[in-house]
């Protein structure tokens, strides 16, 4: 049962060939066997799993079960999920348990999904690697020694070593995508105001967006069909009607011209990487598919606009984390400026901790001009880029990562080498457009991502191409040897 | 642009975190590392662009003016480091 | 030397709207400690904030009211700093892009001039919680209450156009006439409604270049108002004038030690990081809403000062100082109306019920006598039923809840005696009376007999019972006296 997709689940449930509970029991088991392996999840939460399954397999018995009635899946540790510990990767919340639900759990809720418990993440969302978590880091299921990418590093090994169909991520700057990418399933960053915001632990609020990952593009469909919603907690949240993801996914893509940067394919792309995408692109041209070459002149400063956003935006949202109301506070404070600096920073991680004072710097006074007024201004420089390009193309691909997972470690020093990875993901966030990696090659042994970048919801357009793409490939559908 | 120690000292106060001293070296190196990063911001031409915060500009929703909430204090307080008849409390404030 | 003394006014003006400017909570005053402190201002992670309609509006009635340019795309901005009361470490106001623009107030002195003061802007923002250090609480702990932590605030920046602490109580003054006629704030000062901050410095007489200012935070009476002012422009002046030089730096002034003293603790390091909100998106406000308001905008305090004099033939003196008061405006009109006789209700008004509503810490609303008890007895004053006197008595028995003015008037038999044969009767009674003090009327020299008629009025209404009409007995007495001559 754990190699079926999420639409073949729904389809047994309904047909009765398994309950709700036994499939729930099934996950729950290989989660308990494997998990050690890769600690991809870090809260499981068996006992109300079981009894939301049970309720599941009465309302499929009834007749009246929603459309994800039965299925379970995890939620990054990022959503606040009432009753259930909500830690964000962070010893600062290692003990905060939500009095309520984010927006998103209550969506899944409501439709009939099953939570299986929270995925591990890099800390605060704030990494690309997911060795930041104050929980240890997930290991890639595809290579122990590798990394999953991040920050949704852990929903994403989780689907890769199948212990759940299907997980919740984010992605602030290729969260989703680059973890997609380096596990070898499918990930969607929607359009910026597409799922609300409203109960997920901010990380950057202008560019952090929640999206489905799954194995396939139909599952990312019915995920976002779920998780998609106008809310009106969410001042940022677009009230725009919820297409059915799910209606497009068989159109022909006959005719779709896919636009190709050239500033995606420059050096420091890993050439088995750009192989494994330029045949992904030739299978899609034998499709029907037109190729269109193009370029985003400005991609080069998506990521130090970032890099000033980001933190900016960030060192303002972590502010609350002061140990007055909840969370961590150390202990025997000798007074009130020792409680905040102390309980902050044994609260934090390094790399919290550096991006709020790069955050802070860019902000101060003197150098909020020079910094973020500028990133604000080349933000819309990049925006501008990505408009021009789709005057005269339906899509844009090209590799989400520049090479597949890298080793543990490997990039430690240098943050900046890490920030790199995300060059190709970041320009999306920035300008609100929604991005999705496919799996599409293996390059020594490890998976390859595919990027379609979509025009401002345009989501199903993304997942009509993706699922035809996979209709015609299989590497959606390997698994790693260890966990089949 | 390279970062000094005085004013990692001076970022460190106003975010509320300590920095010990083994390590404030380190932390000036590679913060002085994404500035240079961030530095290739000013090769951008951005003349006559404006500052955006947002990638769609919308307008800002209003909520009617109507009570919508109920007192969670107890909820609230379960979870709060320290607490006493009430009100949550902190090390004194020098006023 | 002479100095000049240059002032200019921060005003946070705590809108009357029912819940909190990000959240649904309420914002009423009083309740049992954070039990009106919800998700969103407690700062709980992962919520967000969604803009209060009506404390927009009212911001935006408060810029209709002065005259002021409305900022039709404005924009809420983080101010970073980390205090208990401040729940996400930053305040969310508005800097670069207020809601109201340039505007400005009218103050009248008590010399009768006039003087506009300049708003330079006015904008949006969130109060903060409230901490407590004293009372039972843990050794060396402070309580933080944070129901307050989000209630609309509207910040008023006035220019530094004031120069003297008399100009700026008459521009605090006014401001809350504004607020309070146009109901967007209950104006209840020792609730912090209204709070202001000072900034004061001081410059040779003359000069055009601005001293350093000092600002005192946080003032919530126009008595402490005064006060902190005075003190400080005259500890500036010595300051001064000793060779020394003044700080800016942010002051504490305690109205009840009367003693000031800077905050240099919390100034160290400030540097609030001021950056466009990202959780919320620019306000837009269209002209036909800036009109439908400005149509419904209630009446101002001037233009109802200039209507009272026009309407009730009011003197300056007194319209000024009803029509500061909405709540008192609206009473006056209905006992005006209800009575017919605008002159007498606004005396009363302005007189024995000001008075009694002071002592007893009631405002108009809360008033034992009603408008239309108070207009039913004007009437019987102007209709000479009952003399001023007699009225003194009804007032203080409407008061007590004994009824309106002619029950009351009734029940006391406090009916004034205005037949003319009848009061004849009692005057040429008191003459016949007292001879020996009509003889001492007419022997007196003609210009002092008046001071005498006093004598003969004391036993006339004594002989009445108080209930003679003292216009006619005068009259009445005169002639028979006169007629003795």
């Amino acid at each position: 049962m754990h190699n079926y997709t999420i639409a073949k689940l729904i389809k047994g449930l309904q047909n009765k060939e398994f309950s709700s509970v036994e499939l729930t029991q099934h996950f729950l088991d290989r989660i308990s066997q494997l998990n050690d392996d890769y600690n991809a999840v870090i809260t499981v939460t068996s006992e109300q799993a079981l009894s939301a399954a049970a309720l599941a397999d009465q309302r499929l018995a009834n007749g009246d079960a929603p459309a994800m009635c039965g299925v379970p899946i995890l939620h990054k540790d990022i959503f606040c999920t009432n009753g259930v510990r909500t830690s964000c990767g962070s010893k600062m919340l290692d003990n905060f348990v939500p009095p309520y639900d984010a927006t998103v759990v209550e969506n899944f809720a409501r439709d009939g999904a099953v939570m299986l418990g929270k995925t591990n993440m890099d800390e605060f969302a704030m990494g690309s690697s997911n060795e930041t978590s104050f929980y240890g880091p997930v290991k890639n299921p595809w290579a122990t020694d590798s990394v999953p990418g991040g920050s949704s590093g852990g929903s994403a090994a989780a689907i890769a070593a199948r212990l759940a169909p299907g997980a919740t991520a984010t992605d602030t700057g290729g969260s989703i995508r680059q973890p997609a990418a380096l596990c070898g399933i499918s990930g969607l960053k929607p359009t910026y105001g597409r799922v609300s915001r409203w109960g997920m632990i901010a990380f950057a609020s202008s560019l952090d967006q929640a999206g489905p990952m799954a194995r396939t593009a139909e599952d990312c469909a019915i995920m976002l069909n779920c998780m998609a919603s106008f809310d009106e907690k969410d001042s940022t949240s677009v009230n725009q009607s919820v297409p059915d993801y799910t209606a497009s996914l068989g159109n022909s893509i006959k005719g779709l011209k896919i636009g190709i940067p050239k500033e995606y394919f420059s050096e420091g792309l890993d050439p088995g990487t750009e192989i494994a995408v330029r045949k992904a692109l030739a299978d899609l041209e034998a499709q029907g598919a037109q190729l269109v070459k193009i370029s985003l002149p400005n991609s080069h400063l998506s990521v130090p606009a970032y890099y000033v956003i980001a933190p900016a935006e960030a060192s303002a949202n972590l502010s609350r984390f002061d140990g007055v109301k909840y969370g961590y506070r150390c202990e025997n404070p000798k007074d009130l400026q020792d409680m905040y600096c102390r309980s902050r920073t044994e609260g934090f991680g390094e790399e919290v901790q550096r991006r709020i004072l790069i955050g802070t710097y860019c902000l101060s006074a003197g150098y909020y001009d020079a910094y973020y007024g500028k990133a604000q201004q080349v933000r819309q420089l990049i925006q501008q880029d990505f408009s021009d390009a789709f005057k005269s193309v339906d899509l844009i691909m090209g590799p989400t990562c520049p090479s597949p997972a890298f080793k543990f470690g490997a990039k430690g020093d240098d943050p900046v080498a890490m920030y790199l990875e995300d060059i190709y993901t970041i320009a999306t966030n920035l300008a609100g457009l929604p991005g999705m990696s496919v799996p599409c090659g293996m390059v020594e042994e490890k998976p390859v991502g595919l990027q379609i970048i979509g025009n401002y919801f345009d989501e199903a357009r993304m997942l009509n191409v993706a699922h035809q793409f996979q209709q015609i490939t299989n590497w959606h559908n390997q698994a790693p040897e260890a966990v089949q | 642009m390279t970062i000094e120690r005085k004013e990692i000292e001076k970022l460190a106060t106003l975010s509320r975190l300590a920095i010990d001293e083994k390590t404030i070296a380190d932390v000036t190196g590679r913060l002085s590392s994404v500035l240079a990063l961030v530095d290739q911001l000013q090769s951008a031409n951005t003349e006559s662009l404006q500052e955006i915060s947002r990638p769609f500009h919308t307008s800002q929703r209003l909520r009617d003016d109507q009570v919508d909430e109920t007192d969670q204090r107890d909820a609230f307080q379960a979870i709060a480091p320290q607490t006493h008849n009430g009100l949550f409390t902190v090390p004194k404030m020098i006023e | 030397m002479n100095w000049e003394t240059v002032i200019g006014l921060e005003v946070h003006v705590q809108l009357a709207t029912k819940t909190k400017i990000f959240s649904a909570a309420s914002t009423s005053f009083g309740a049992t400690p954070n039990t009106q402190a919800c998700a969103i201002h407690l700062a709980m992670p992962g919520t967000l904030p969604v803009l209060n309609k009506q404390a927009v509006n009212y911001a935006i009635m408060f810029g209709l009211a002065i005259d002021a340019e409305i900022c039709q795309e404005s924009v809420f901005e983080r101010k970073n700093y980390f205090y208990p009361d401040l729940p996400k470490g930053y305040q969310t106001t508005q800097l670069e892009k207020p809601i109201v623009g340039r505007g400005s107030v009218t103050i009248q002195l008590a010399d009768g001039t006039e003087k506009a003061i300049g708003i330079h802007h006015a904008h949006l923002e969130e109060d903060a919680g409230k901490s407590t250090h004293e009372g039972d609480l843990p050794y060396g702990m402070s309580g933080v209450d944070l129901n307050r932590a989000g209630t609309p605030l509207i910040e008023i920046v006035s220019e530094p156009d004031m120069r003297s602490a008399e100009e700026a109580i008459a521009f605090a003054k006014k401001l809350h006439s504004i607020v309070t006629s146009i109901k967007i704030c209950d104006g209840e000062m020792s609730q912090g409604s209204m709070r202001f901050d000072v900034n004061v410095s001081v410059r040779p007489a003359g000069s055009s270049a601005l001293g350093t200012r000092t600002e005192t935070k946080n003032l919530n009476s126009y008595k402490f108002m005064e006060e902190a002012i005075e003190r400080e422009v005259e500890r500036q002046i010595d300051l001064i004038e000793d060779g020394g030089t003044v700080a800016q730096e942010t002051r504490l002034y305690n109205g009840d030690t009367k003693v000031a003293k800077s905050m240099r603790s919390k100034e160290e390091a400030n540097d609030y990081r001021y950056f466009p909100c990202p959780d919320l998106l620019p306000v837009l406000v269209s002209d036909e809403a800036i009109e439908e308001l400005r149509r419904a905008l209630p009446e101002l305090p001037d233009a109802r000062q200039k209507r009272f004099v026009s309407q009730y033939v009011l003197s300056d003196y007194d319209s000024e100082i009803i029509a500061s008061d909405s709540n008192m405006s609206a009473f006056f009109e209905t006992v005006a109306k209800d009575s017919s006789n605008a002159k007498l209700a606004a005396n009363w008004v302005m007189g024995e019920l000001s008075g009694a509503l002071n002592t007893a810490g009631l405002s108009f609303i809360e008033s034992p006598v009603t408008a239309q008890q108070l207009a039913g007895m004007v009437v019987r004053i102007s209709d000479n039923s009952i003399s001023g006197k007699m009225a003194k008595q009804v007032f203080e028995a409407m008061w007590q809840g004994e009824g309106n003015a002619d029950e009351i008037i009734q029940a006391k038999g406090l009916k004034q005696v205005s037949d003319s044969g009848a009061l004849e009767k009692i005057v040429a009674e008191v003459l016949d009376g007292n001879p020996a003090m009509v003889e001492d009327f007419i022997n007196t020299d003609e210009s002092k007999r008046k001071k005498k008629l006093g004598g003969f009025m004391g036993q006339i209404m004594k002989a009445s019972k108080g209930q003679a009409n003292p216009q006619q007995v005068n009259q009445i007495l005169l002639q028979k006296l006169n007629a003795l001559l």
